[in-house]
């Protein structure tokens, strides 16, 4: 089974977003649309390429995440880093980081 | 300093024009990304890992105060408060938003700075040493030709779609300080047997996934000859350079795989067609261009030397931030000042606004307003009377600059990393940090001597890996952060590439393996040998042995 959310960069300041559920973008990770299937992936991929036709964002991709106790959490570190600010500047951390 | 002339002034507002026009297009749907991003990365402007990324150019490492404030100001005013010094001497700026770039680079504008051939395969900002016009082993000062050279390479319509990046670095010392002979393209100043004074070219260094050394193509050309001699050089790369596979297009390879013998053949061929012509090198070109570096007003030398001496004797502190940080300068009475960014637990290379105003207004008090950025990330006061050193050592005291450690082990290179860098496969910049908490100990930093470490987040070796005497190489395995530790490199004019001394380690080994690196070195060390001399002499066995003997 996947487990995915999209992300990607606005395009007027580069900051990284979330595809929600409402269909917008959020700068938070936890508000992120999870799909659970092939399916949904694709759907929210659609979406995304849309708004990234549409000049709000910039370079969409998925990635995959894992569910764990009741919080959703990106599987690559990279992914993480990228979700929650670099850790090395903890005055940057983004919220959002869940449980 | 160098000052624009009208040709100068001019391109660069038409390309802040033009980019203001390219942006606006971007942001109101007329161009793609596809289409913009070639514009952007041409104008120094990525998409990072959080956000966009600007590189600014600080030809050949050499700033103005009123330069540095307006790099504070940036900071300030567009980004968030700090920027990072680079390998290459420029700046980064990690937070600036899309929209606000034209303005920001019409700031840059008014004070003779732009972010153009920061990026893209072209001729980069050409680097030098950065103690260039003082440095007491110096034959000649190698701005002059750098500058020259910038001259030639900006927006060259020739050079513009090369099959890859091109580096430039030029020294004038003796001492290799600015890493040339991993350039793609390396100048040596040198005076030939009849005492004239022209330049050693080396071709085909460079870092990366395949670390070269550069090879000698020609070891004299005339003043005169040099930009033609550059430019045979680019004319054969970008006939013959590889454009099937980017991760063998540099010069380096075409290099290894036609051989230096060939590659000279083809140089001096093309080379016998275009000297003597439009780009020979008149006298009094050169003569312009090097009033703008004619020494400054110096004093004379007084009692300089005999109140610094007093000064070290009454205050240790001091003492030590003057042995390792002040170096000789050409001038009697006079110190090469070295401001390092690398304080204890810090992010090597980072500034902040504030920090950069200081540098700025002390460098106008003490330096004849002049400032260095180095390949090491650090800064350099070039000019500072020996008598001043006291008064500026506290100011810069006062503003978290004055950590004495350069060239020590704590005076490490790191790129940004997975921190900041879509590329990294793992961080550098915390394994910086955490190293330098545990040499944090003065006295024992200084009994280690010089040390260089340099960490890389991935293989293309911004960190400068491959030439550390100790190497550090972040790699993913399975998700995890691991570092390959490479012994033996160096990027000085005894250049060499480090060897992998075995498996890696996990973030939670590396900072323990490297101290026992070290311990071993100051265990079967001679005296007056530093690190790599050691490592010379008895090779990588005591070094695996207790690094893995346990395994």
């Amino acid at each position: 089974m996947i487990t995915q959310v999209v992300t990607a960069n606005r395009l007027v300041d580069g900051i990284v977003v979330f595809l929600a559920a409402d269909g917008g973008w959020s700068e938070r990770f936890d508000l992120a649309a999870v799909s659970r299937s092939e399916e949904a992936s694709r759907r929210l991929l659609g979406i995304a390429e849309q708004a990234e036709a549409d000049r709000v964002v910039v370079a969409p991709y998925l990635i995959d995440v894992r569910e764990e106790d009741g919080a959703v959490r990106p599987v690559r570190f990279r992914e993480h880093i990228r979700a929650f600010g670099p850790p090395v500047h903890p005055q940057f951390a983004r919220p959002g980081a869940g449980a | 300093m160098y000052r624009y002339d009208e040709f100068d002034r001019t391109f660069v507002d038409q390309r802040v024009a033009q980019f203001r026009d390219q942006v606006r297009r971007r942001l109101e749907g007329e161009l793609s990304e596809d289409e913009f991003r070639p514009l952007r990365l041409m104008n120094g402007l990525y998409l990072q890992l959080h956000a966009y990324m600007l590189r600014v150019a600080v030809p050949y490492g050499t700033l103005s105060a009123a330069q540095m404030r307006k790099l504070a100001h940036i900071a300030r005013r567009y980004d968030r408060g700090y920027g990072h010094f680079t390998t290459r001497q420029n700046i980064q700026y990690n937070w600036p938003k899309l929209s606000e770039t034209p303005d920001l680079l019409d700031e840059l504008a008014e004070v003779e700075m732009h972010a153009i051939q920061t990026s893209g395969n072209c001729i980069r900002n050409v680097t030098a040493d950065q103690f260039a016009g003082v440095a007491a082993d110096e034959i000649e000062d190698p701005r002059i030709y750098a500058e020259i050279i910038r001259q030639w390479s900006s927006l060259h319509p020739e050079f513009s779609f090369l099959p890859r990046k091109f580096k430039v670095a030029v020294t004038g010392a003796t001492r290799d300080r600015a890493a040339v002979k991993v350039h793609d393209i390396g100048l040596f100043i040198r005076r030939n047997a009849a005492g004239e004074v022209g330049f050693e070219v080396v071709v085909g260094g460079g870092q990366g996934r395949t670390p070269m050394i550069a090879k000698t193509v020609r070891s004299f050309v005339e003043k005169r000859h040099l930009l033609s001699y550059l430019e045979a050089i680019m004319r054969v790369y970008n006939q013959f350079g590889r454009r099937d596979n980017k991760f063998k297009a540099r010069i380096k390879i075409l290099v290894h795989e036609i051989g230096i013998e060939e590659f000279t053949r083809r140089v001096e061929a093309e080379w016998a067609e275009i000297r003597d012509g439009v780009l020979d090198l008149p006298a009094d070109e050169v003569a312009r261009i090097h009033a703008y570096f004619a020494p400054p007003a110096y004093e004379p030398e007084g009692e300089a030397a005999a109140t610094l001496a007093r000064q070290r004797l009454s205050d240790p502190a001091f003492n030590a931030w003057v042995r390792s940080n002040a170096v000789a300068h050409k001038q009697p009475g006079y110190a090469i000042a070295n401001i390092s960014l690398k304080p204890e637990g810090g992010v090597p290379g980072d500034a902040t606004a504030e920090q950069m105003d200081a540098v700025a207004d002390l460098a106008e008090q003490y330096s004849f307003s002049e400032i260095r950025v180095t390949h090491e990330q650090n800064l350099v006061l070039p000019d500072v009377r020996q008598d001043a050193l006291y008064e500026l050592w506290q100011a810069l005291d006062a503003q978290g600059l004055a950590t004495p450690n350069l060239n020590l082990v704590t005076d490490i290179i790191a790129c940004p990393g997975l921190d900041y860098c879509s590329l990294a496969n793992a961080r550098s910049i915390p394994i910086a940090q955490r190293l330098s908490r545990r040499f944090a100990d003065l006295k024992r930093q200084h009994d280690i001597g010089e040390l260089r470490i340099k960490i890389s987040g991935c293989i293309n070796a911004c960190g400068h890996h491959h030439v550390g005497h100790i190497g550090i190489l972040g790699v993913d395995r399975k998700g995890e952060e691991y570092y390959q530790i490479t012994l033996g490199g160096s990027a000085d004019e005894d250049a060499a590439i480090g060897k992998i001394i075995g498996p890696a380690f996990s973030s939670a080994e590396v900072v323990d393996a490297l101290e026992a690196i070290v311990e071993t070195y100051l265990r079967v060390r001679r005296e007056g040998e530093r690190f790599i001399d050691t490592y010379g002499r008895v090779g990588a066995e005591p070094f695996k042995e207790v690094l893995y003997a346990a395994a």
